[in-house]
Parts: structure tokens; sequence; C-alpha cells
């Protein structure tokens, strides 16, 4: 095998596999998107079909319409899951920062000899299911729940906090397991700071919080921007754990489409919302892949 | 100077107590005797019987398995190619699609990904079952394949590689007798994560699985549904001991490993 076709089976095999399975389906959830709801299987009209010749292809292209699009419009149930779900994803980003930041700091901080130790503990909650993590809380925050029970015994309240099924479990859970995304790249960029720039600074005359702020934060920057797209683009999008945690008046987008798809069977409405949703996330999801090929082409550097 | 302060030491503990006590609140549970999941009857080994006769259960184990397996399997192959491509290939026409590709489902919500990749296997008309939830694991696991062992091949020293082919090997031998052996710890990660995201996955096998192929997070979500259960508890007790023993015994390997090549470079 001479090098050329070597090169293009390396290049090759893993690129058709990703064109078939990760492109292709968005172009197919497009078309989708642009038909009409039947009751049929599956439950979408027109069909394509290359069979017919050219009529019946340029009948398929003029039976498309944006109707499903102007419907999410339209319908206020649509537009109110994806402003409430940026908003629970923005702000759920921003307390896995307040947690995360400290937390990613004092690892750094912390002896060399316990680091790798403090790292695995951190990785390890990551390998365990999702699911399961989402679920452990609800017996937690639930009425007659654990957090409740201890709260009551210690008498800080009196009345059970009704947590479950509202918007704050769904903070929590969110929080909770996303936490390592968030910590694991500002660890790294803490890691690697030169400590003698921070005895710079104080020997300048800057006190430890204004070092802090002018030295420590700007260059674990890098490492805060990736854990916040590693944990808004995911949390956008969350199914399991508005539909675990939150109650009937949590909106989120990704349960609005699960119920689109598995309740109503309206698959032309669920492609819709999820090419609204793609459309949201397209320029946070480039932004982070600049990131991340930035980041490579500086370690092999 | 690195200086721990309490501070440090305060966000620690309470950073480990968030990230731990849920889950450890959930396996104490789960050898509790009440049936009541909250209030504590007395230490009891019963729901894991229970489990054990769930023939439902076992079967939904056992897809699941199965499926993280050849997935995970495929998943390194084709991932370890990926970070190849990304970072020896250089320039080529198409790159930046490629690597979009790579690092896009690592950030994609799990509905879009579930939904697009049904919509595919409908217009391909292929019956949906173990087949496919296989195909569409192996899709996105592979982007974290190619993610960590492309990480490894970064810090790798070419050099050696290139002794290989100066000595008369061919690049496909210089690869499985060189390169292969050094990122090999990479590919195994590779290979456990994909492993454990695959056994992991409610939303997209959902929308991918069919008649015969549920798997153990789906069942795992239709019966947490209903509520806590003890049985819950204890299903989720075995898998977090199983995994948790994957990992620390994956990174002991690892380190040995490491070691004895440390030893060998003396």
């Amino acid at each position: 095998m001479s090098g050329k076709w070597r090169m293009l089976t390396l290049i090759g095999a893993p690129y058709l596999w990703l064109l078939l399975f990760f492109l292709a389906p968005f172009v197919i959830v497009l078309k989708i998107a642009l038909s009409d709801t039947a009751i049929s299987i599956p439950p979408y009209t027109p069909q394509f079909d290359l069979s017919g010749g050219w009529p019946a292809i340029s009948d398929f292209f003029s039976n498309l319409d944006f109707e499903n699009f102007k419907w999410l419009i339209d319908d206020s149930l649509y537009i109110n899951s994806y402003i409430s779900s940026l908003t629970i994803a923005f702000f759920s980003t921003l307390l896995a920062l307040l947690v995360g930041f400290p937390f990613a700091y004092a690892m750094a901080r912390a002896p060399d000899n316990w680091r790798p130790l403090l790292l695995m503990l951190v990785i390890l909650p990551f390998w365990t299911s999702f699911l399961i993590r989402v679920y452990s809380w609800i017996g937690i925050l639930k009425t007659e729940g654990l957090l409740n029970q201890l709260l009551m015994w210690l008498g800080i309240i009196d009345q059970p906090l009704i947590i479950m099924n509202t918007n704050t479990a769904v903070y929590i859970g969110i929080v909770y397991s996303y936490l390592p995304f968030m910590i694991l790249p500002i660890y790294s960029t803490l890691e690697k700071m030169d400590e003698s720039l921070l005895e710079a600074a104080i020997d300048l005359g800057c006190n430890r919080i204004s070092a802090f702020w002018l030295v420590t934060v700007p260059l674990a920057l890098p490492g805060i921007i990736a854990g916040c797209f590693l944990v808004f683009i995911p949390a956008v999008g969350e199914f399991v754990i508005p539909d675990l945690l939150g109650g009937t008046q949590t909106l989120m987008i990704g349960k609005t489409l699960w119920k689109e798809f598995f309740s109503n069977r309206d698959w032309p409405v669920a492609s819709a919302v999820a090419i609204v949703l793609l459309l949201l996330l397209v320029v946070p999801i480039l932004i982070f892949q600049r990131l991340l090929e930035r980041q490579q082409e500086a370690e092999a550097r | 100077m690195r200086r721990f302060t309490w501070f440090n030491a305060t966000s620690l503990t309470f950073g480990f107590a968030f990230l731990y006590l849920p889950i450890l609140l959930l396996i104490i549970y789960s050898f509790n005797e009440s049936k009541l999941v909250t209030v504590w009857g007395g230490f009891s080994t019963k729901w894991y019987g229970e489990l054990m006769r769930n023939e439902a259960m076992l079967d939904a184990a056992w897809v699941t398995l199965r499926v993280a397996f050849f997935s995970a399997s495929l998943a390194a192959v084709l991932g370890t190619m990926a970070a190849l491509v990304l970072v020896r290939a250089g320039r080529f026409k198409g790159r930046t699609l490629f690597s979009g590709m790579v690092y896009a489902p690592l950030v994609m919500p799990e509905v879009i990904t579930g939904l697009s990749l049904l919509l595919l296997f409908i217009s391909l008309n292929l019956d949906r079952g173990m087949l496919t939830v296989t195909l569409a694991h192996t899709t996105f696991s592979m982007c974290y394949v190619a993610v960590v062992v492309s990480s490894r091949l970064v810090t790798f020293d070419r050099s050696l590689e290139e002794a290989a082919l100066d000595l008369g090997a061919s690049p496909l031998d210089a690869f499985f007798s060189v390169t292969l052996p050094i990122i090999a710890p990479a590919v195994v990660a590779g290979w456990l994560l994909a492993f454990t995201l695959s056994l992991d996955d409610l939303v997209i096998a959902s929308f991918n699985t069919g008649p015969g192929a549920t798997t153990l997070p789906i069942k795992i979500y239709s019966a947490v549904r209903l509520g806590v259960s003890p049985e819950i508890n204890a299903l989720s007790t075995i898998l977090i001991a199983v995994v948790s023993l994957g990992v620390i015994v994956a990174s002991l390997a690892d380190k040995r490993l490491a070691k004895s090549r440390g030893n060998q470079a003396q």
C-alpha cells in the first residue's frame, strides 16, 4: 500500500463515519422540520422517493415549507422553553463557576503528593452514571427527604422546604452534575501557573487580593472560559435533570422536544425545535471548538 | 511558594462533601430494610436479592453490557484513527470540517444527537434495536476517544517512530510496534470512557432503541419516574462499585506502567 493510499484510508474511515452518522442526520432533521405531520409510519409527509423521477422530486421540494417554524413562533410554549433553558443554563453556569473556582484553586494549591488523588476524586463521579447521580438527589430533596429531616431535626426550620419539583432542584442538579467539567479545565490552567509571577506582583506592591485579580484570574481565563462552555452548552439542551428534579412548571427545551417526540409523536415539530436549538448553540459550539484547537496547538509546541 | 490555607482546606472539604454525599447516602439506603426509602428500618441486603430475581432487569443489563462492549471497541479504533488524523495528518482539504465533527459531539445536547440519528436510521430503513443503539453510541464516544488519545499523541516523541522507519520497518509495522504500545494507556482509557458513556446513556438510547433492546438506563428511568425505590438504590450501588473499581484499577495499572517505563529509561 503506497503512502498516499494509507493516508487516505486513515483519514477516510473516521471521516466517512462522522459524515454519515453525525452530519447527514442534521440534513434529514432539517428536511423533516420542513415536512408536515401525518398519521402514518413514519409520521410525516412528503416522503422522499427517487423512483418517481424528476416530477416526484420537484413535487417533494414544493411540499416543504416553514409552517413548523411559524408554529414555534406562534405558540408561546416554545419561546418560553427556549428563554427559560437559556436562563437556567446561564445561572447554573455562573453557580458552577462560583463553586468550582475555589475548589480548583484549592486543588492547585494542595501539596504535590495529594494532587493525583484529588484529581481522581473529581473525575470519579464523572464516570458514575449521570442518571444515578441525578436520581440520588430525589431522596435528599423531596418533602419528606433527608435534607428536610436534617434541617427539622436541627431545628432550623419547622416546616419542610419544598425544593423537589421546582427550578431550585434543577439548578442544584445541573451544578452537581456538571461541576467536574468546570473544575478540571480551571485546575489545569491554575496548576501550570508560575508562582513567581504572584511573588513578583507582591514585590511590586500588590496586596494578595489585587494580585489574585490581576495575575491569577487572567491566567486562569482560558480554563474558566472552557469550563463555562462545557457546562453551558449541554445544560441548555438538558433533559434528564428538568424531567426528574423539575416540576410541571419547569420549562426546558430538551424536555419540550422529548414530549413533542414521544408523547405527541409530532416528529416535524420536534425536528423544528431541534433545528432552532442547534442554531442557538452553533455560535457557542464554534467558539468552544476554536478554543480546543488553539489549546491543542499550544500543547504541541 | 504554595500556600495551603484554611480557606483552601474548607473549599476542598465542602466541594468533596457536595460531590460525594448524595452518592454515599444512596449507597447507605440501598441496605435499608424498609420499603420507605428515606426512613431507616435496619440493615438488610434483601433488595440485592430481589434484584437478582428480577429477570427483566438482568436482561436489560445483558443488553447494555453487549452494546457497551461493541460500541466501545469500535469507538476505540475509529477514535484512535481520528486522533492520528488530527495530530499527524497536517493540513488537508476538509480538515476544519473534520475537527468540527470530532469536537461538536462532545457538547451537542443529547436530545439533538438522539433525534437526528433516529431519523437517519429510519430513512436508511434500519430496524431499531441493538444495532442502531450500538452505532449511535459508537458515534459520540469515538469523539471522546479521539480527544483522550490525541492529548497523548501531541506529547509523543516522533523521533522514535522515525528511528523505526530508518531501521527498515514499514509504516504499519512502525505504528504497531512503536506508536501503539506507547499510546496504549490512552487508548485503553478511551475505551473505558466509551464503555461507561455507553453504560450511562439514557437519552440517545431511548430514541434509537427498539423492541427487545431495552437498556439498563431506560429501565432505571422508567422505574425512577415512579419514585425512589430501594431496588434501584441497590442496582445503582452495584453499578457505582463496578465503575469505581474499573477506574481505580485502570489508573493504578497506568501508574505502574509509567513507573516501569521510568525504570527502564534510567
